[in-house]
């Protein structure tokens, strides 16, 4: 049986609100599925429900956001077969290759799971002000960010765009590759039935040209990551609309994404907070 | 004498050599500017013209960022941070000799009191050379990788409300990381930045490394949009923040902004009362409420609004208001013509839209640019009042009902640059720190600032930090 | 944060148990440390020149309580220091009398006979000074017999030990014992703010006092260290200005020990001005309970008199 692709949003499976789909296919360009194309206001109910997930999300525990990345690992090993076969034929990939990048893919949440009670450790500090104050600084989630993800790497760049963002507590609104969305739908199913909370990730298939700007303008996104966007001046104007309401972004940049990854996703989504109290008896 | 009426106090101008006009400082030479015209400086408390200052056009700012880039590629880049650390250490030393200098200069050109530029400014600036300093030859331990690399050469454009000290919080970091500097000076305060230039000299630092452009906005944006520039600092309002965000887009330089605010201070029913009074005072007329982090939303709970309000209106009356330069004056002259102009303009708006505006007497200067301090009760969420920034010796009075109320009320704005909380009950304290998003919370203190602590806001209020590790972090390309 | 609304009435209420006693002082709001030195710290950058300076200098020496508390003190050290009182500065006749002689209560007789006639009053230590560790009837005998001898003042010590372990009705009993044995003399209630340590003790302790009938409330007995510091003595007047709120009634302030120099002096007096006001800028409220400040006040006034700085040898040393 073929299954219909949509997009997920607030824990929910809806089409796009304005009816339409596009025709997928695969590397070679046979037809694989018509997915959802994701409208200006999908883009628009995705941040409400991410919004609405922001408090209860970046609320829980680090050890608790920890263990949620954790299941999602756990789930997409059980669906791993699945995957394998998407990113195959979404990347023109051989199977076996396919199934490595899927493996990397689940490596990827558990490495980014584990950072999820270390980053206040790492990020933070203890200042030691010229004062009788107890002065330290915390990281905390920026808010609602926008992942407009990588159009290659359709499952472990996804992956590595959206696991740093959430780990910290910020819930996204990822726009995926729109010739390769099948991954990412896919990923939104093991989103749904692992224990991340509905609205925490938001994935829309179609167009981040389309769909980018209303995000870049958007005033209750906090943040926005370019990746995806692949002609700079098309970014350099998605920049210019974050400005209104002083997104941090993220521009676009060459990626390896079978590197090692390093902090600077995690941290591009970080605020830091300085608590100061006097010391006294 | 019936009552103990302080004589006056002054602080003595002779301290201070101002000269009657300054060039730009570029290459480590003051130089006349090539396409600008002269402004004039003014002291806003009595509006006598301090000196003639040259207006950097596009061509002195693309000299000075020249002069930035070859200092960058010959001297500072390749020169070993246990030697960058030896300059910086000699500003701080030079700082220090010339503090008293500094401070009148400062009071001079900006209006603020002297208490303040003499106890906080200055010696502020010493610390924050000092602090970076040690970094300059530790950079590895900055928490950015094994071989942390500068940017390059640094556009930097600071306001007029702390000129020197938020000099400092620009060329420390930045000249410990190994980064070089163009900074423009806000054009109605350059005074004390020329000064620095001359320390520069007297430590006798390369020629280049940092560089001094004065001007209004249009220097302003000369150089943040200058393709030499690899990194922007910017402190002042959102507005202009929110340009330089855009102007920058889709370039290679890295940005840091430090933003407006309207920052919520929330006293609750067990507040440590006296300490809490003194905390909104400093909260909102320290440095006459020109701060972005002021206190300028006080958020008091119902069951003791009448007694703060009426303990607040007591000690209002002891706030001294006039010469900046006198020894015990609170609060002294606003900085422009066009700051007091805004203020009042608020303000009217304040009593347009109903709110209750209170001042207690005080007789202000004939001469000069001067605000009463002053409240408004009857304040809600919705007056203009509550919601933009100031910038003035005004406090907007809100109630709240309990704590989820008052984290409602203090989160519910774009800004989001500090917050106060005053209360005896710690678990209380720190569940409002969490809950609130700004990226300094003072808990039972305010308007404290120190060079270990990083500063900087969430949203509208700006991004990136300045301060401690994380304010080296900005000046090193990761 | 109660007590501003309080009003007379139910601050009588309050100490009509000692359970609901307990509750109005630990229901006082809590004072933060920090922001209160911090506070005092400001007030003390005041700068205080010509003629406030002239005014301070002299409004301090009328507010000194001029003090010798030794086991060595004998009637001729007695009779010495109430020659300095009547004439502090032998070469200027303008320099004004001090407010008062505070001595042991052996030594009132002579103190008050050496003072006849010229409006300085004296003062006696009296409860088991400086310590307090005595019976309740010692202590009120005590009190009694410097009034007998004539002491216009009594200072006690409360019991910081019941202070300190809760037991406020017995701190408050034992006050007004003292305030009914000391008849119409002037109580002044000395809390050793050194023992008690804290400001949230030194804000109750004041309270304490003011509601079992004290006329002044006095830092220290000079015998402890720290004795009177700025911080403690704006907490103090603090809680005069609130009482004063609260019952319409001036309380006075007495720092003592420590404040040894012109300019700690009128650190004090701003503290006074802009914290409980200009009402206490009066000896009639507000004392300075000293004696080598004298001398440097003096001096100070010398030097703004003539321009010259001046040598200690020029003035007597009692």
């Amino acid at each position: 049986m073929r299954k219909t692709y949509k997009l997920y949003i607030g824990g929910a499976f809806p089409r796009s609100e304005s009816g339409r789909s596009y025709v997928v296919s695969n590397a070679k360009g046979k037809f694989l599925a018509n997915a959802s194309q994701a409208s200006r206001k999908d883009a628009r109910d995705a941040v409400v429900a991410a919004r609405k997930a922001f408090t209860g999300w970046h609320g829980r525990t680090a050890y608790n956001r920890g263990q949620v990345l954790y299941r999602i690992a756990e789930v997409m090993e059980g669906r791993h077969q699945q995957f394998s076969a998407e990113v195959s034929a979404s990347e023109g990939l051989s199977i076996s290759k396919a199934r490595a990048v899927v493996d990397e893919s689940i490596d990827r949440w558990v490495w980014y799971a584990g950072w999820a009670d270390k980053l206040a450790q790492v990020v933070g500090s203890s200042n030691p002000v010229a004062g009788p104050y107890f002065d330290f600084s915390l990281p905390e989630a920026t808010g609602v960010v926008a992942v407009l993800a990588p159009q290659d790497s359709s499952l472990l760049g996804l992956t590595s765009v959206i696991a740093p963002a959430i780990v910290s507590g910020n819930t996204v609104v990822a726009v995926s590759s729109f010739e390769r969305p099948l991954p990412a739908i896919t990923l939104g199913e093991v989103m749904a039935t692992s224990d991340v909370p509905g609205g925490v990730v938001n994935i829309l298939t179609g167009s981040a040209s389309e769909v980018g700007p209303w995000l870049a303008s958007h005033m209750d996104v906090n943040a926005i990551d370019l990746c995806g966007i692949v002609d700079p001046e098309e970014a350099t104007e998605l920049e210019i609309a974050a400005a209104d309401n002083l997104k941090r972004v993220r521009r676009p940049a060459e990626e390896d994404w079978s590197a090692d990854q390093g902090m600077s996703r995690l941290t591009q989504y970080l605020e830091l907070k300085t608590v100061w109290h006097p010391i006294g008896v | 004498m019936s009552r103990f009426e302080y004589a006056p106090a002054p602080e003595s101008r002779a301290i201070v050599d101002i000269k009657s006009s300054y060039g730009l400082f570029i290459n480590g030479q003051f130089t006349d500017a090539t396409d600008g015209k002269p402004f004039k400086t003014v002291s806003p408390a009595s509006e006598e013209v301090l000196a003639e200052v040259s207006e950097a056009g596009p061509a002195d700012v693309d000299k000075a960022v020249r002069a930035a880039r070859k200092a960058f590629e010959k001297v500072w880049g390749p020169m070993s941070g246990k030697d960058r650390a030896k300059y910086l250490f000699r500003i701080a030393r030079l700082i220090q000799e010339r503090s008293r200098e500094l401070a009148v200069l400062e009071s001079l050109d900006n209006g603020k009191p002297i208490r303040e530029s003499r106890d906080v400014d200055i010696p502020l600036v010493a610390a924050h050379f000092f602090y970076y300093a040690g970094w300059a030859d530790k950079l590895e331990y900055a928490g950015v990788g094994d071989d942390p690399q500068p940017w390059g050469v640094a556009g930097q454009v600071i306001p007029w409300n702390f000129p020197m000290l938020m000099l400092a919080w620009k060329i420390a970091p930045a000249l410990a990381a190994g980064n070089t500097v163009v900074l423009k000076p806000a054009e109605t305060t350059p005074l004390t930045a020329l000064a620095f230039a001359e320390i520069c000299q007297q430590a006798d630092l390369p020629p280049g490394v940092v560089n001094i452009v004065t001007g209004a906005g249009r220097t302003g944006q000369a150089l943040v949009e200058h393709e030499g520039v690899d990194k922007v600092a910017f402190t002042g309002s959102t507005e202009v923040g929110r340009a330089i965000a855009k102007s920058v887009a889709g370039t290679h330089k890295a940005v840091t902004l430090e933003l407006g605010g309207k920052a919520a201070n929330i006293v609750f029913e067990d507040a440590p009362i006296d300490q809490t009074i003194e905390g909104i005072v400093n909260g909102i007329f320290f440095n006459q409420g020109h701060v972005c982090c002021a206190g300028s939303r006080l958020l008091v709970q119902e069951s003791v609004y009448d007694e703060v309000l009426a303990r607040l209106k007591r000690r209002m009356g002891t706030l001294r208001v006039g010469d900046p330069l006198d020894k015990n004056t609170d609060i002294g002259a606003i900085n422009s013509a066009a700051q007091l102009a805004k203020i009042r303009e608020l303000s009217q708006i304040g009593e347009d839209e109903g709110a209750e505006r209170w001042s207690p007497e005080c007789e202000l200067p004939a001469h000069g640019y001067w605000f009463p301090p002053t409240v408004f009760t009857g304040v809600s969420q919705a007056h203009r009042i509550a919601r933009e920034e100031i910038f003035g010796p005004v406090l907007s009075v809100l109630t709240f009902r309990t704590p989820q109320e008052a984290v409602e009320k203090a989160n519910n704005t774009p800004f989001g640059l500090s917050a106060g909380i005053w209360t005896d009950k710690g678990s209380r304290i720190l569940w409002m720190a969490n809950q609130l998003r700004a990226g300094v919370v003072w808990a039972n203190t305010f308007n404290r600032f120190d060079p270990t602590s990083p500063f900087g806001g969430y949203k509208e209020s700006g991004y990136g930090r300045e301060g401690g590790r994380h304010g080296l972090e900005a000046y090193l390309a990761h | 944060m109660t007590t501003l609304d309080s009003g007379v009435d139910s601050l009588a209420d309050v100490t009509s148990s000692e359970d609901r006693l307990r509750r109005f002082l630990l229901g006082l709001p809590g004072v933060d440390q920090v922001g209160a030195e911090a506070r005092a710290a400001t007030l003390g950058t005041r700068s205080i020149k010509t003629t406030a300076k002239a005014y301070a200098l002299d409004l301090a020496i009328s507010m000194i309580d001029l003090t010798t508390l030794e086991g060595q003190d004998t009637p001729g050290k007695i009779r010495a220091l109430c020659a300095k009182a009547k004439r502090p500065d032998p070469a200027d006749p303008t320099a004004p009398q001090v407010a008062a002689v505070c001595v042991y209560p052996d030594l009132v007789a002579t103190a008050k006979h050496e003072l006849k006639g010229s409006g300085i009053s004296v003062a006696s230590v009296a409860t088991a000074f400086p310590s307090g560790r005595s019976s309740l009837a010692i202590k009120v005998q005590d009190t009694k017999d410097a009034v007998a001898a004539g002491a216009d003042d009594v200072d006690m010590v409360i019991d910081r030990g019941a202070f300190l372990s809760g037991r406020y009705g017995l701190v408050f009993d034992e006050i007004t014992a003292i305030r009914e044995a000391a008849g119409d003399a002037h109580l002044k209630v000395i809390l050793e703010t050194g023992e008690l340590v804290t400001y949230d003790n030194v804000r109750r302790a004041s309270w304490l006092a003011m509601l079992a009938g004290a006329d002044f409330i006095k830092t220290s007995t000079g015998k402890v260290s720290p004795a009177a510091t700025l911080p403690v003595t704006l907490v103090m007047l603090e809680a005069v200005r609130d009482y004063h709120e609260a019952t319409g009634l001036h309380i006075g302030v007495k720092p003592a020990g420590g404040i040894r120099t012109a300019k700690d002096a009128i650190k004090y007096l701003v503290t006074v001005n802009e914290t409980a006001g200009p009402d206490w800028l009066d000896p009639e409220l507000f004392r300075f309970g000293a004696s080598s400040l004298l001398n440097d006040l003096l001096m100070q006034r010398t030097k703004l008199a003539t321009g010259n700085y001046p040598g200690p040898d020029y003035f007597t040393l009692d």
